[in-house]
C-alpha cells in the first residue's frame, strides 16, 4: 500500500509519497527526507530529543504517524534560523552554553521555541524548568538552558511587540 | 559535514581570546542550527539499516530462530544468525589491551546476559529491519538467572578497575578500631547505573575493498582502529573512524561492543552501507554500565575526632564472562589522614552485561558511601561535617606521604561554605523547615578525582597567511574538546583562536589519545601545546639565523611568540610577524609535531588529585517523602582552568549526575529472569530540569608544575563524587532518617509509618 | 512494528464502520499507541485513524453549565482552556502535571481515557501477562511490584491505570459518550475501566468498534471550583507517572461540608472513587481529624499486591493533604510544579 502526503517542512510544500504506512515523523525527516537534525533519543517519547514544530506546537515527533500528518506544517532545527542569522532561542543556547554534547539541543530549542509561542512561563524560571522538563539533557545542561530560554524570551517578546507597533 | 568545518565557524558573539578566557563553543553555530553531524545522522548512497535482535533470557541458548518468517518480510534483505556469521579475524572471547572486553557477536548460540544480540537483521529501511528482527521469535533453552548475592559468585580477585590493585593496605586496621573512642560501622548498597547518553551507539560503516569508513562515536579513536583491524584482518591505516561530535559518552563509547561489530561485518558481507543505531532499551546490556555494588565502612575516630583507621569493603558484580569491578573502595584511599586505612574488594559473578567505566569509575560508587560514613562518623563525634572533614586533612598523601603535586581542597571547603551559608547550620538532624513546613537539610562531601595522563600527538602548521592549522584526533562529547583544544594550541602558536583552524574528531589525525578519565584536555592539550611550540621554535630559527630579520642573531637569546609575531625576549620592540618570516624564507608553512605524556619521574614523586567540596540543599515533604534538591554548590580546585565557561558546565553536570545516584538512577532486575524492567527513559529516572532548579560551581585557582607543564588537571568527573554523599547526608539532615541504599526512596522517608500495618 | 493497513474514515460512522473489522484500532495522536506498537505490546492490522474526524475537537459549554469536549481536542487546549481551567482547576493541574508539554501538545482527551498500563511486564513481551494475553498469567505478582496496586487488584493482574486526568474526572462524575456499531450510548468515567477479576484482558467498558467522541463534565461539579485541587507524588519533580496521586473537592458552607469528592490514582487498575470517604465527610466541620478518618475509609480495603505497604500509607496521607489543600482553596494562578508536593501554593518559592 502506498500513501501520499503533502507537507510543507520548513516553509517548503513537499508531497511524500510513503510506501510504509509505519513512518513516523521523526523517521520520515532523519531517513527519507534528508533532515538528520531532529534527534532519536529513544523513539518513545521519554527523552524529547525528537521534538519539532507542527502547525506551530512543539511535539514528539517519534511518536507521530506521519500518515497522520498529511496537510501539516513542520519545522525542525534546520528550518529555524533565518540564513545566517539565529533564532534568538539559537543565539541564547550559545551564550548561556545551554548545551555540551549537542545531541538534545535541536530538540531542547525547538521544545524551547514553542514554549515562548505558548506563553505560560511568564519569565519565571521554575515554570520554564517544568515546561522544558519533557526534555532531558544527559550532560546537564539545565541551569544554561533555563537562563537561555529567559533571555530568549524576552528578545522574542520584544521583537514580537515591536512587530505588532 | 565534516568536522572541519566546526573549526572555521565564527560564533556571533564571543568573549575573550585565549586560555583562560570563557570562550562560547566554537562548534556551537553548528549544534544548535541542527549541522553538526552525529553518526546516525549520514546517510551513504546505498545505504541498508541493520537492527539487532536481542535475548530476552539472561543464560542459556537460543534453540530456535524463525529466519523465515523475518526473511519473508517484504524489505527484510539479510539475517546473521551464528549459523552464517562470517568469520572474524580476531577471536571475540579474548580481550585485546588495554580496554578490550569479551564481546558477543554471534560466536555461538550461547547467551550470558539479557540484552545480547542474537542476530542481525538487514533491510532496505528501519521499519522493515526493526519489524524482521521482532519476526525471529526465538526460542531458548533456558538456565536459572543469577541475578543477586544469594546466587552469584563470589570471587577474590587481585585488580579492580583497569588495572588498580584490589587491596591496599596502609597500617593496622585492628589496632586503629581498638584505639578508637567512636567506631561506625555501615553497610552500603548502590544500584546498577546505566550510561544512557543522549545518543544511542551507532555506526554508519562503508567498506571500499580492505579498507572502511566508520562513522561512530567514539572516545578513543586509535585504540580503536587497532582493534577494528584486528577483528576484520586489515591493517590498522585501512580503518578510517569519523567521529566529529559524540552526543555523550561518559564511558559507554571508550569500549568496542558487539552490535557495531555485527553491523561492520554485515556492510563488508553486503557490499553496501549499513547503518545501525542501538536502541534505548538495547543500550542495557551490551554498552557496559555502573556495577551494582554492596560497600561497608568502618571509621574509628579517637575523641578530638581524628581518624583512628578508615576500612572499607567493596563488593563489586560483574558478569559471568568478563571483569570490570567498579574500583570503589579505592575512593577511602587519597582524602583523609589515618594511620589505619584498609580497601579491599571481592567481585561477584551475575548474568549481565560487562559493566564498564561509567563517568567517575570507582570514585562515584566509592565516594557516594564514604561521604555519608564519614557524615555518620560525625554524628558519632558530636562534630560539624565540614568541620569533621578539616580535622582529618590529608597534608600529604595517606599511607604514602608522598606530596600532593597541588592541593586547594581547603580553600574549596571555605568558600564553598561561605558561597552555600553553611555556617549556622544545627547539627541535629530535622531542625529545619521552610516558609510552607517542608523538612530542609544540608549536608556537604568531599570530591576527588585522580589525574590520569594518556600519551598523545598532534601537528601545528604555521602557514604563510600568519594563521595555523592544528591537528590531533580529539574527541568532543561535550566536554567542549574543540574549544578548549584550540584554545591550549593558539596561546602556544601565539596567535588568536580565530586564526587557527583545528581539524580533530578522525581517526587520520594524529593520535589525540583517549577522550576519558577527565585527561583528555591535559593529554591532547600538552601534544597541541608541545606541537605549537615546536612550529613556534623552527620559525624562530628561520628568522633568527635570517640577516635581515630583526630577530637575527636571538638564537640564544630566544623569542617569544605573541598576536602572530616573535619578539626578542630582550628585546620586546625588535619582533617580525609569521607571515613576514615565512616569505622571506620562500617557505608555505612550517611544521611542528608532538608526542607528549606525563613526566613519570614527577608523576611517582607526587600524588595527583583534582579536589572539591559539594555543599547540598534538600527539601523533604514531612508527611508525602518526595525529595527535591532545591540547592548545590561545589567548589573545585582542578589546575588551570583553560575555559572557566565550559568547565562551570562540566561541574554542573557532574554534580546533576551526583544528585541523580542519591535521589533517581536505579536500574530495576526482575531477579527471576534477569531482566532490567525499566530498560528505557521513562521510569529509569535520570534528572529532569525542574529536578535542579540550583547549582553553583566556584572555580579555585590552583598552580600545579608537576600534574603537566600546563598545569591542567581534569574535570569531566570529579562534580559526581562529593555530590551524591552531600544529597545523601542532606536528606539525613531533613529527616534524621540515614538511607544506606542508593538512590534514596519516597518510601525510605515517610516517618512514623507503622510497618506492620498493612 | 508490524505493517498495518492505515484507514482514514471522514465520518463517526465512518469509523466506527470501520472498526468493526477484528484487528481494528483507532489511531488518535499515537502518543500512546504508538508507543505499544513499537514494543510489539499491540499488533493492530488496520489503524484507523480518527484524529481528522469532524467535530470532535471543540470544548462546549452546554446550556445547563455542563461542558462537552470533543474527544479529538489536545490536553493542552483542555487544560490553558481559562473557562474549563476556572471551573474545573483539578482537572486542568492534573492534565498539566501529565507526561510533558509536548506529550500534552498531541494527546488527546479520549486517547487519554483510553490510556494502558504502564505495568512494565504488559511492555516485556517476554513476560506473562493476562492483561496483554489473556491466560497467560501475572509475572508482576512475584515480580519488581512496587509500585504496582493496591486496591482491587487480583490475582491475574495487579497493574495500575497511569492516567492523571482521569483521577479528577472520575471524582466529578464525568462522562464518556460513545459511539458503536449499535448506536450512542453514556458511560461514566467511573465505569469505564474494569477492575482486573479473573478478565483483566477486559480493561474498558467499551464493546468492540466503540468509540470514545466526547466527555461531559456535570454542572454540579462546577460548584467544586474554589476547592478543587490534584496532587500527585513522583520519583522526580516533573515528566514521571504517579507512585500514588488524589483529586479531591469541597464544597464548604458556614464551616460545614456540604460535598466532597476524593479519588486516588497510581493505586488501582482504574482511577479510584473513594465514595465511603466522600460520604463520611458530609457535614462535618472540615479538620485534619475528619480528612484522616476519610482516608482511613479511602484506604479501607487497600492490600499490598507485593513490595508496595508503603503505598497504602502514601495513599492515605495524600487523600489527607489533597483535602487540607482543597480546604484551603484553589489558588488563583495554576501552581508553577502542577500537582507537586513542592508547589502546593501558587507563590511557593523553594529556590532561593
Amino acid at each position: 500500500m502506498s500513501l501520499s502526503i503533502s507537507l510543507t517542512i520548513n516553509g517548503q510544500a513537499r508531497t511524500v509519497v510513503l510506501d510504509d504506512p509505519r513512518v513516523t515523523l521523526l523517521d520520515l525527516l532523519r531517513e527519507r527526507l534528508g533532515l538528520p537534525g531532529t534527534k532519536k533519543g529513544c523513539d518513545r517519547g521519554q527523552c524529547g530529543a525528537c521534538t519539532v514544530l507542527v502547525d506551530g506546537r512543539r511535539i514528539n515527533s517519534c511518536l507521530a504517524l506521519a500518515a497522520s500528518l498529511d496537510g501539516a506544517e513542520v519545522t525542525t532545527i534546520e528550518g529555524l534560523a533565518e540564513g545566517e542569522t539565529l533564532h534568538p532561542v539559537q543565539a541564547a543556547f550559545i551564550e548561556h552554553d545551554g548545551f555540551q554534547c549537542g545531541y538534545c539541543t535541536p530538540g531542547q530549542i525547538m521544545s524551547a521555541v514553542g514554549l515562548i509561542k505558548e506563553g505560560h512561563a511568564e519569565g519565571d524560571p521554575e515554570r520554564i524548568r517544568e515546561l522544558m522538563s519533557g526534555n532531558i539533557c544527559r550532560c546537564g545542561a539545565y541551569q544554561g538552558i533555563t537562563e537561555a530560554i529567559l533571555e530568549a524570551q524576552k528578545v522574542v517578546t520584544e521583537g514580537n511587540r515591536r512587530d505588532a507597533a | 559535514m565534516s568536522p572541519e568545518i566546526a573549526s572555521r565557524t565564527t560564533q556571533p558573539r564571543r568573549h575573550g581570546s585565549n586560555s583562560g578566557q570563557p570562550l562560547t563553543r566554537r562548534d556551537g553555530v553548528l549544534k544548535v542550527t541542527g549541522r553538526a553531524t552525529y553518526a546516525a545522522d549520514n546517510h551513504p548512497e546505498g545505504m541498508l539499516y541493520a537492527v539487532t535482535a536481542i535475548s530476552r533470557i539472561a543464560r542459556g541458548r537460543v534453540t530456535a530462530l524463525d529466519v523465515t518468517a523475518a526473511k519473508a518480510h517484504p524489505g527484510v534483505v539479510e539475517i546473521l544468525t551464528p549459523a552464517n556469521r562470517p568469520p572474524l579475524s580476531h577471536d571475540p572471547e579474548e580481550k585485546m589491551l588495554p580496554f578490550g572486553f569479551r564481546v558477543e557477536v554471534l560466536q555461538n548460540d550461547g547467551v550470558r546476559y539479557v540484552g545480547q544480540p542474537i542476530a542481525l537483521v538487514i533491510a532496505e529501511t528501519l521499519e522493515a529491519a526493526t519489524e524482521g528482527a521482532a519476526l525471529l521469535n526465538p526460542q531458548y533453552e533456558v538456565a536459572d538467572a543469577r541475578t543477586n548475592l544469594s546466587n552469584g559468585d563470589r570471587f577474590d580477585t587481585a585488580s579492580v578497575g583497569i588495572g588498580m590493585p584490589a587491596r591496599t593496605a596502609h597500617g593496622d586496621i585492628a589496632v586503629g578500631l581498638a584505639a578508637a573512642t567512636h567506631v561506625i560501622e555501615a553497610d552500603y548498597v548502590t544500584p546498577a547505573q546505566y550510561h544512557n547518553a543522549m545518543e544511542p551507539h551507532a555506526v554508519v560503516a562503508e567498506w571500499d575493498g580492505d579498507r572502511v569508513t566508520l562513522d561512530m562515536p567514539n572516545q578513543a579513536m586509535a585504540l580503536s582502529c587497532a582493534s577494528y583491524a584486528a577483528y576484520f584482518g586489515i591493517p590498522a591505516e585501512n580503518v578510517l573512524i569519523r567521529s566529529p561530535f559524540l552526543g555523550g559518552g561518559f564511558g559507554s563509547k571508550a569500549i568496542l561492543n558487539g552490535p557495531q561489530i555485527l553491523a561492520i561485518l554485515a556492510a563488508r558481507l553486503l557490499k553496501r552501507p549499513v547503518k545501525l543505531a542501538l536502541t534505548r532499551a538495547q543500550m542495557y546490556g551490551p554498552v557496559g554500565h555502573r556495577g551494582h555494588t554492596w560497600q561497608k565502612l568502618r571509621i574509628g575516630t579517637d575523641s578530638n575526632g581524628r581518624l583512628t583507621a578508615l576500612h572499607h569493603h567493596a563488593l563489586c558484580a560483574t558478569s559471568s564472562f568478563d571483569e570490570f569491578l567498579e574500583a570503589a573502595a579505592n575512593a577511602s584511599l587519597p582524602l583523609y589522614e589515618s594511620p589505619a586505612i584498609l580497601v579491599e574488594h571481592e567481585g561477584l559473578r551475575l548474568d549481565t552485561g560487562t559493566p564498564g567505566p561509567m563517568r567517575a569509575p570507582g570514585e562515584a560508587s566509592g565516594s557516594a558511601t564514604l561521604e555519608v560514613a564519614m557524615d555518620e562518623a560525625a554524628v558519632a563525634c558530636g562534630m560539624d561535617p565540614l568541620e569533621f572533614r578539616l580535622a582529618n586533612y590529608a597534608e600529604t598523601e595517606p599511607g604514602t606521604g608522598r606530596p600532593f603535586s597541588s592541593k586547594a581542597l581547603r580553600e574549596c571547603y571555605s568558600e564553598g561554605a561561605k558561597r552555600f551559608g553553611w555556617a549556622g547550620r544545627p547539627i541535629e538532624p530535622r531542625q529545619m523547615r521552610d516558609e510552607n513546613g517542608f523538612l530542609v537539610g544540608w549536608g556537604m562531601g568531599t570530591a576527588v578525582f585522580h589525574c590520569p595522563h594518556f600519551p598523545a600527538e598532534a601537528r601545528a602548521t604555521l602557514r604563510a597567511d600568519g594563521t595555523a592549522l592544528v591537528e590531533t584526533a580529539g574527541a568532543d562529547m561535550g566536554q567542549g574538546a574543540w574549544t578548549a583544544l584550540a584554545q591550549i594550541a593558539a596561546e602556544a602558536l601565539g596567535l588568536d583562536p580565530d586564526q587557527v583552524e583545528f581539524h580533530s574528531g578522525v581517526s587520520s589525525l594524529p593520535d589525540g589519545g583517549i577522550a576519558g578519565g577527565s585527561g583528555h584536555t591535559a593529554s591532547a592539550g600538552l601534544a597541541l601545546n608541545n606541537a605549537g611550540e615546536d612550529a613556534i621554535a623552527k620559525l624562530a630559527a628561520l628568522a633568527t639565523a635570517d640577516p635581515a630579520s630583526p630577530l637575527f642573531g636571538a638564537g640564544n637569546i630566544g623569542v617569544v611568540a605573541r598576536s602572530g609575531r616573535l619578539h626578542r625576549l630582550d628585546d620586546d620592540g625588535r619582533s617580525e610577524s609569521y607571515v613576514e618570516i615565512l616569505a622571506r624564507a620562500g617557505q608555505a608553512e612550517v611544521i611542528g609535531t608532538a608526542k607528549a605524556a606525563r613526566d613519570q619521574e614527577a608523576a611517582a614523586a607526587h600524588a595527583m588529585f583534582s579536589h572539591g567540596a559539594v555543599f547540598a540543599e534538600v527539601k523533604v515533604d514531612p508527611d508525602l517523602g518526595q525529595i527535591r534538591a532545591t540547592r548545590l554548590v561545589g567548589a573545585f580546585a582542578a589546575g588551570r582552568v583553560i575555559n572557566p565557561r565550559l568547565v562551570r558546565s562540566q561541574y554542573f553536570g557532574g554534580m546533576i549526575w551526583g544528585a541523580s545516584f542519591a535521589l533517581h538512577e536505579e536500574a530495576i532486575t526482575d531477579h527471576r529472569t534477569g531482566r532490567i524492567m525499566n530498560a528505557d527513559l521513562a521510569e529509569y529516572h535520570i534528572p529532569v530540569n525542574a529536578d535542579v532548579p540550583s547549582l553553583d560551581a566556584i572555580l579555585i585557582e590552583e598552580n600545579d608544575p608537576y600534574v603537566n607543564p600546563l598545569g591542567i588537571k581534569g574535570v569531566g568527573e570529579i562534580g559526581i563524587t562529593g555530590t551524591v554523599g552531600a544529597v545523601a547526608n542532606a536528606v539525613w539532615h531533613a529527616t534524621g532518617v540515614r538511607v544506606r541504599r542508593f538512590p534514596i526512596r519516597i518510601e525510605d522517608l515517610i516517618i512514623g509509618w507503622d510497618t506492620s500495618r498493612k | 512494528m508490524n505493517r498495518f493497513d492505515y484507514i482514514r474514515p471522514a465520518s463517526v460512522p465512518e469509523a466506527v464502520a470501520a472498526a468493526a473489522v477484528p484487528g481494528s484500532t483507532y489511531l488518535a495522536a499515537g502518543t500512546n499507541l504508538l508507543d505499544l506498537m513499537k514494543v510489539g505490546t499491540m499488533r493492530p492490522e488496520r489503524v484507523i485513524d480518527i484524529t481528522r474526524l469532524p467535530g470532535l475537537d471543540h470544548i462546549e459549554w452546554l446550556a445547563d453549565g455542563s461542558v462537552r469536549i470533543g474527544a479529538m481536542v489536545r490536553n493542552s487546549d483542555l487544560a490553558y482552556d481559562a473557562r474549563f481551567a476556572r471551573t474545573f482547576p483539578a482537572v486542568a493541574e492534573a492534565l498539566l502535571s501529565g507526561a510533558s508539554a509536548q506529550l500534552r501538545n498531541a494527546a488527546t482527551v479520549g486517547g487519554n481515557l483510553m490510556q494502558r498500563t504502564r505495568c512494565a511486564y504488559f511492555h516485556d513481551l517476554a513476560s506473562a501477562c493476562n492483561r496483554r494475553m489473556a491466560g497467560s498469567g501475572c509475572d508482576a505478582r512475584d515480580g519488581e511490584n512496587r509500585l504496582h496496586a493496591v486496591l482491587g487488584w487480583s490475582e491475574h493482574c495487579i497493574a495500575t491505570h497511569p492516567s492523571d486526568f482521569c483521577v479528577p474526572l472520575v471524582a466529578l462524575d464525568a462522562v464518556a459518550e460513545v459511539e458503536g456499531p449499535h448506536g450512542a450510548r453514556d458511560i461514566p468515567v467511573d465505569l469505564l475501566h474494569a477492575l482486573p477479576g479473573a478478565t483483566p484482558e477486559r480493561e474498558t467498558a467499551l464493546a468492540p468498534g466503540e468509540l470514545i467522541v466526547a466527555l461531559r463534565l456535570p454542572s454540579e461539579a462546577a460548584s467544586f471550583s474554589g476547592n478543587a485541587r490534584y496532587l500527585k507524588l513522583r520519583e522526580r519533580t516533573s515528566y514521571a507517572f504517579a507512585v500514588v496521586s488524589a483529586a479531591a473537592a469541597l464544597e464548604i458552607e458556614g464551616g460545614l461540608i456540604r460535598k466532597a469528592r476524593i479519588a486516588l490514582g497510581g493505586v488501582a487498575a482504574k482511577p479510584w472513587r473513594a465514595r465511603e470517604a466522600e460520604a463520611a465527610l458530609v457535614d462535618m466541620p472540615a479538620s485534619t481529624e475528619a480528612f484522616t478518618k476519610a482516608a482511613e475509609l479511602a484506604l479501607a480495603d487497600a492490600l499490598p499486591s507485593g513490595d508496595n505497604a508503603f503505598k497504602i500509607e502514601l495513599a492515605r496521607r495524600i487523600v489527607v493533604r489533597a483535602l487540607n489543600l482543597a480546604l484551603e482553596g484553589t489558588p488563583e494562578v495554576m501552581p508553577a510544579l502542577p500537582a507537586s508536593p513542592f508547589s502546593t501554593t501558587a507563590g511557593a518559592t523553594h529556590v532561593a
